[in-house]
């Protein structure tokens, strides 16, 4: 039989506590650990360990082909690939000094922002579901499906796409996939205002994030936050405005910014910018269909793979299509950095060629291994509940995170 | 909005030759970037000039990384890349400082923008070098008892160290002798 102990322990002794969450918590999206130090229920100190799902892909990147890595691209955020394989390619794409068709800058554009959409939902479903709404979880992953069938019929893979090359894209749009957007994006918004509708005005979510983990502009500018979660702090800088790159300056739209700094903030920037993603791709989509009759690819077989029906019958597409697969294109020596405006932030490929046809060096600097920093700063003085939606409103990717 | 780089390079030879003299080595832009190459004992202080001067405002420190050009016969060994942005101009540059083998230490730029902290941690677990007066210089991605550094270029892809799973048969320690011996993967030292 048990029997009741007491600890005697006299009041003044009693210390900060020390919480463990993660690295298996279901709220810490992932494998990420943070033990807090907390006295009562308040946060003192919330520090991170990191390095479960390290993988090495920097050190793969060393060992591979400019295009076997690009598959590793899209296991780092796995929740936008899109992005990240265009971030890698047009690093590559620097280094090399190649112009890509218009017609690929258009494709690229629009599912760049279909990713940003994709990854964004998710964050809204999860997100919301932490923070104890079901119903906005199963829309959200609703218009996700769809967007994850627009990319299974154009590169047969919904998850990890790989679909970006070198000067190019692994195969090239076609009418019937084009129709499939424009459904797709006709039907969006209705889906997002009513997502609004669900939690802008619900009581219990915005007890759950007004006024939760503020962070001024200086702050979060010193922590290098960069994405929804700088620009929830009144910081108005995103690379697709700033440092433009692909058709972004082309389009019309607007960078969401908001001033408060808390989750609230975060949450409204994100919600604007899924927005502004539609805007863009629905122009990227008209784009695409004046300039339907050129090319996507660029021509030059000794970087582009050739067509795989054209292997079969003439021998010099065999001995490009087999020089490429076998040893891959040389890069000439370069020391480049490219940065994109991935869904989390700012995500950039530092790459350095040494002529070979492997990377010398590439360096990733991801956008949510660098906006955790802010967790901690985020965190302090606010209560473990609130340090759930504190990692809601940063979403961060673990893959991307650990690398 | 383009940035004219050809005229931030000459304000950044002017600004910081007089400040820094002989101690900035090079001043360049390849693939439409800006790279300054400075010796490393004065890293703290190009950063803060970086950060405050009004004509640069470099307000954001985007990442920071190293490359170990053993493998291309380069010395000094290590590169260290502080690749920065300024949110008010929107330019971007590279600052890149030299370490040699003999001496892995550099300063830390934590004091100019905290970001650094986890980046310099992270470039450390990796390549090995020492950023003096880091607040806390621990492995971050690797775990904390793991020997070498992974990205150097003498350290192989597989791993210093190798284990197998070996099937057998023995019981456990501390386990019953009597049970069925089932067989079971044990992980072992090759």
């Amino acid at each position: 039989m048990a029997t009741k102990r007491t600890i005697e322990m006299p009041v003044e002794s009693i210390e900060s506590m020390t919480l463990n969450m993660g690295p298996q918590h279901p709220s810490t999206h992932g494998v990420l650990r943070v033990v807090l130090h907390l006295d009562g229920e308040v946060v003192e100190r919330a520090i991170c360990h990191l390095g479960y799902l390290h993988r090495a892909k920097e050190k793969h990147a060393e060992h591979k082909t400019y295009h076997q890595f690009i598959p590793y691209t899209d296991r780092m955020d796995y929740l936008a690939p899109m992005s990240n394989n265009t971030g890698y390619v047009m690093a590559v794409e620097k280094a090399l000094g190649l112009e890509v068709t218009q017609r690929c800058v258009y494709l690229r554009t629009l599912l760049c922002e279909l990713a940003r959409i994709s990854g964004h939902l998710l964050w809204l479903g999860t997100g919301a579901l932490e923070l104890g709404a079901m119903t906005v979880f199963l829309w959200s992953f609703t218009q996700r499906e769809k967007i994850y069938d627009i990319f299974e019929w154009i590169c047969g893979a919904r998850f990890t796409v790989s679909y970006m090359r070198v000067g190019g894209m692994s195969r090239e749009d076609y009418p019937e996939w084009r129709r499939m957007v424009r459904e797709f994006l006709d039907q969006y918004m209705a889906a997002h205002r009513e997502f609004e509708t669900m939690l802008n005005g619900n009581e219990i979510f915005l007890s759950r994030v007004v006024d939760v983990g503020t962070i001024n502009g200086k702050d979060a500018l010193q922590l290098g936050l960069t994405g929804p979660a700088l620009r929830g702090s009144g910081i108005n800088y995103d690379a697709r405005k700033h440092t433009p790159y692909l058709a972004y300056e082309e389009f019309d739209w607007e960078v969401a910014v908001e001033d408060r700094g808390d989750c609230m903030a975060r949450y409204l920037v994100r919600m604007k910018e899924m927005e502004e993603s539609w805007k863009i791709a629905c122009q990227a989509l008209e784009a695409l269909e004046k300039t339907q009759n050129e090319r996507c690819n660029i021509d030059n077989p000794k970087i582009i793979f050739p067509p795989k029906e054209n292997v079969k019958r003439s021998m010099e597409d065999l001995i490009h299509h087999f020089l490429l697969a076998s040893e891959g294109f040389k890069v000439p020596p370069a020391e480049v950095y490219q940065a994109i405006e991935g869904p989390k932030g700012e995500l950039g490929f530092f790459l350095v060629s040494d002529g070979g046809p492997k990377a010398y060096r590439l360096g990733v600097r991801s956008p949510s291994f660098i906006n955790l920093q802010g967790l901690e700063k985020m965190s302090i003085g606010y209560t473990i509940s609130d340090v759930v939606a504190i990692i809601a409103s940063l979403d961060p990717v673990m893959g991307e995170v650990d690398r | 909005m383009a940035v004219d780089l050809e005229k931030l390079k000459e304000e950044l030879r002017n600004k910081m030759s007089e400040f820094f003299g002989e101690k900035i080595k090079d001043i360049t832009i390849s693939h439409d970037e800006l790279v300054m190459e400075v010796e490393k004992d004065i890293i703290v202080e190009v950063c803060m000039k970086l950060r405050d001067d009004p004509s640069f405002q470099f307000d954001l420190l985007s990442y920071v990384t190293a490359v170990d050009y053993s493998a291309l016969g380069r010395e000094p060994r290590y590169g260290v890349i502080y690749q920065l942005y300024s949110v008010q101009k929107t330019h971007r540059m590279r600052v890149k400082a030299y370490v040699t083998e003999d001496d892995l230490i550099i300063d830390t730029v934590y004091s100019v923008w905290k970001t650094a902290d986890w980046l310099e941690r992270e470039t450390y677990d990796m390549f090995g070098i020492i950023f003096r007066n880091h607040p806390d210089l621990r492995r971050i991605l690797m775990p904390e008892d793991w020997e070498g550094h992974p990205l150097r270029k003498d350290f192989p892809l597989g791993g210093v160290k190798s284990f197998y799973f070996k099937r057998s048969t023995e019981p456990r320690a501390g386990e019953p002798k009597n049970l069925v011996p089932r067989i079971r993967e044990q992980l072992s030292d090759i």
